[in-house]
């Protein structure tokens, strides 16, 4: 080097197109040959209930007072044909979660919490397992393509069905579930050989399309006497013909679940690239319901990025009568914390995350079964660091947060229930987000596309 | 109402210590005869139930979980006998979509023909089907046996995880794909096979399994008559060197 020239400044120009995620994507794929397959749900900024603010009271409004005047958060579902619908304490249930990709722990933990608080958790691709029946006072059934550990006798016992048609992550797919997690609990309880990679079927095995679906409901509600609610569970793709179709075909409750719903496992592609946000996903429900004539009669469930009591409030406001939510539950039980909880002592789980390549804030790992922290995960020793009784209390606390935020809000827009939040409370900060919740722009009377 | 029993025994039901329960579907509605297996059928023990006019409804005796014996006089639709516990339900004309889905246990047995997903995701209990089956026999099979007298069609027995289909006639195409667990017999032409499954020699206790089902469904064959379908487990893990579409 010539030492009278100064030093070429080396150049930071990114590529849009090519960026460094996009290399890496790309030099991955000619590595292994294989699609990246990982938990969580999608990543990539959507249009959300962020986006949306709430107008509360002032002149044209009366507000109630905030800790003083009652709040209603009883919510019922399956009120159309079940002889006994589901009697709830809050509007905000547990989404269903695999026993295989969660522990027995955190199964158990999942239902004691709901019990406490008066809400209801659902089973997943795996069956109903014995600690999550005796722990959940109001369990949902599952009824998956799958069919794993499916059975007249949990069916018998459970005490609302949700037949799934999708999920959001990956309306139009099955589940996976990687061979690390296949234990012999695990593999025994879904007919498999332990340790292969498995594959769920991405449509049921005895009946296609909506007509069969009739029957398949009747079939369900033929076996149970009719006393329990039958759910409906779609991925939000086609939300308005979908939740058409389900109502058609006799469901008691419709449940829209929006691409921000979360996965244990799934291809990336699929989790970024397949559905609508859920934003768009509640609006198109809520319109389908209003078109059949069928609001209030048919329960809508909403889920699918759930966080807070204000994205509770704001689906309860769009239309939604509760909302569903799984991935903020994992957060909730130590999911990317930095610790993990054993015996009242704190300890550290940096280098088991360290180990995955990745750090607390970041991981996605749920399809390894090697959960830091012991929520995914069937490692017996792993499964240790989710104590249930640590986990209930840790799911109570943010249950009661989130409803303690709804009734916050309800109570500022003057609604002594919060069934009552209504479209009208609720202006978007977005274009984006006014045009898919089909919301006035805040400040103005305009509704892009309307 | 206090009973099934005391509102319709005029009309459909006679019941005595000699003859067999009757409904006849003309003048019931399936739902109180389905209620009556669920929930009565325990103070009748010994008594076999007849179902009259089917005339192709869905549901029939779904759900019933007891040692009954319930012969259906005519065609059903979907679901036939679901979820079957102990029973033994013999339907003597032809079956609609999912006949016996998820049987647990007991035995279904169809005169006539079955139509699409006979035997799905059946956990346990016989299937036997006399005529042919349609598509998707014994798709997601996950331990119950199924004999087909007949042949049956495509995608018979797709991610079937575990139990014994035998079929005496032939075979549509993609048999056995993605098979895990499961076992399937032969003894007719195979169109074509799925993907990961694989024709394997008989062993003997091929030979006594196949020899036992032919017998239980009284199928006049010879075992030696049949050949093996099983899963190669190609695709029980991911191999990128096999161009394996995953």
């Amino acid at each position: 080097m010539n030492p009278s020239l100064p030093s070429q400044p080396i150049s930071r120009e990114e590529s849009a197109g090519y960026d460094r995620r996009m290399i890496s994507y790309i030099q991955n794929a000619a590595a292994h040959g294989l699609y990246e397959i990982r938990g969580l749900g999608a990543k990539r900024r959507l249009p959300h209930f962020d986006d949306l603010v709430f107008l509360g009271a002032s002149l044209t409004r009366y507000p109630l007072e905030g800790y003083r005047e009652k709040c209603s958060t009883k919510t019922i579902l399956g009120t159309r044909f079940a002889t006994k619908p589901i009697e709830l304490e809050i509007p905000i249930t547990i989404a269903g979660m695999s026993f295989g990709s969660l522990s027995a722990h955190v199964k158990e933990a999942l239902g004691r919490a709901a019990t406490e608080v008066g809400t209801s958790t659902t089973t997943g691709d795996g069956g109903m397992t014995a600690e999550e029946r005796l722990s959940s006072k109001t369990l949902v059934y599952q009824c998956l393509p799958s069919r794993y550990g499916f059975n007249p006798n949990d069916l018998r016992q459970a005490d609302a069905i949700e037949i799934v048609i999708g999920q959001g992550a990956k309306p139009g797919g099955g589940g996976l579930l990687l061979g690390q997690k296949i234990n012999p609990r695990v593999a025994e309880m879904r007919t498999l050989p332990e340790g292969i990679d498995q594959r769920s079927a991405c449509r049921h095995p005895d009946w296609t399309g909506s007509d069969d679906l009739t029957i398949k409901i009747q079939e369900l509600r033929e076996l149970t006497d009719w006393e329990k609610p039958i759910y409906v569970k779609v991925g939000a793709s086609r939300t308005f013909n979908d939740v058409k179709l389900a109502v058609h075909a006799g469901a008691d409750v419709v449940v829209v679940d929006g691409m921000q719903g979360g996965t244990a496992a799934t291809q990336t592609v699929f989790i970024e690239h397949v559905g609508i946000p859920t934003l768009a996903a509640v609006r198109q429900a809520v319109e389908a319901l209003e078109d059949m004539d069928m609001k209030g009669k048919v329960q809508l469930v909403v889920s699918g990025g759930i966080r807070t009591g204000a994205d509770v409030a704001k689906a309860l406001a769009m239309g939604a009568d509760a909302v569903s939510i799984g991935q903020g539950i994992l957060i909730a039980l130590g999911c990317n914390s930095e610790t993990y909880v054993q015996k009242g002592d704190h300890h550290a789980a940096l280098e088991d995350y360290a180990a995955l390549g990745t750090a607390p804030g970041y991981c996605h790992h749920c399809h390894t079964g090697k959960c830091p922290v012991g929520v995914t995960t069937q490692d017996p020793d792993l499964e240790q660091r989710l104590e249930p009784e640590v986990g209930a209390k840790r799911v109570k606390n943010y249950l009661k947060t989130l409803n303690m935020e709804l009734t916050t809000i309800a109570r500022a827009c003057g609604k002594q229930n919060v069934h009552h939040l209504e479209r009208e409370d609720l202006v978007a900060l977005t274009l984006e987000a006014a045009a898919m919740a089909r919301l006035p722009l805040a400040g103005t009377n305009w509704i892009p596309g309307w | 109402m206090d009973s099934v029993m005391d509102s319709v025994t005029n009309s459909t039901i006679k019941a005595d210590t000699e003859m067999p329960i009757v409904f006849d579907l003309a003048q019931t509605p399936l739902r109180e005869v389905n209620r009556f297996l669920h929930q009565e059928i325990s103070q009748h023990n010994g008594k076999s139930i007849r179902i009259l006019n089917p005339d192709g409804a869905h549901n029939i005796a779904v759900g019933v979980d007891h040692e009954v014996n319930i012969e259906i006089a005519g065609h059903t639709g979907y679901y036939a006998a679901g979820m079957n516990q102990l029973a033994n339900v013999m339907i003597l004309g032809n079956a609609g979509p999912g006949v016996a889905e998820n049987m647990m246990s007991g035995c279904v047995q169809v005169k006539g023909f079955a139509s699409v997903s006979a035997g799905a995701s059946a956990q346990g209990g016989l299937l036997i089907i006399e005529g042919n089956a349609g598509l998707r026999c014994g798709i997601s099979l996950k331990g119950g046996d199924i004999v087909v007298g007949g042949s049956v069609g495509s995608f018979s027995a797709f991610m079937a995880q575990a139990g014994r289909i035998v079929i005496c006639g032939d075979a549509g195409d993609a048999l056995g794909d993605s098979l895990y667990e499961a076992v399937i017999y032969v003894r007719g032409k195979i169109k074509s096979l799925g993907a990961d499954a694989q024709i394997e020699p008989m062993t003997d206790a091929d030979y006594q399994t196949v020899t036992e089902l032919l017998a239980q469904a009284n199928f006049p064959y010879s075992s030696k008559e049949f050949r093996r379908v099983a899963s190669a487990k190609q695709l029980y893990h991911w191999n990128a060197d096999d161009n394996q579409e995953y």
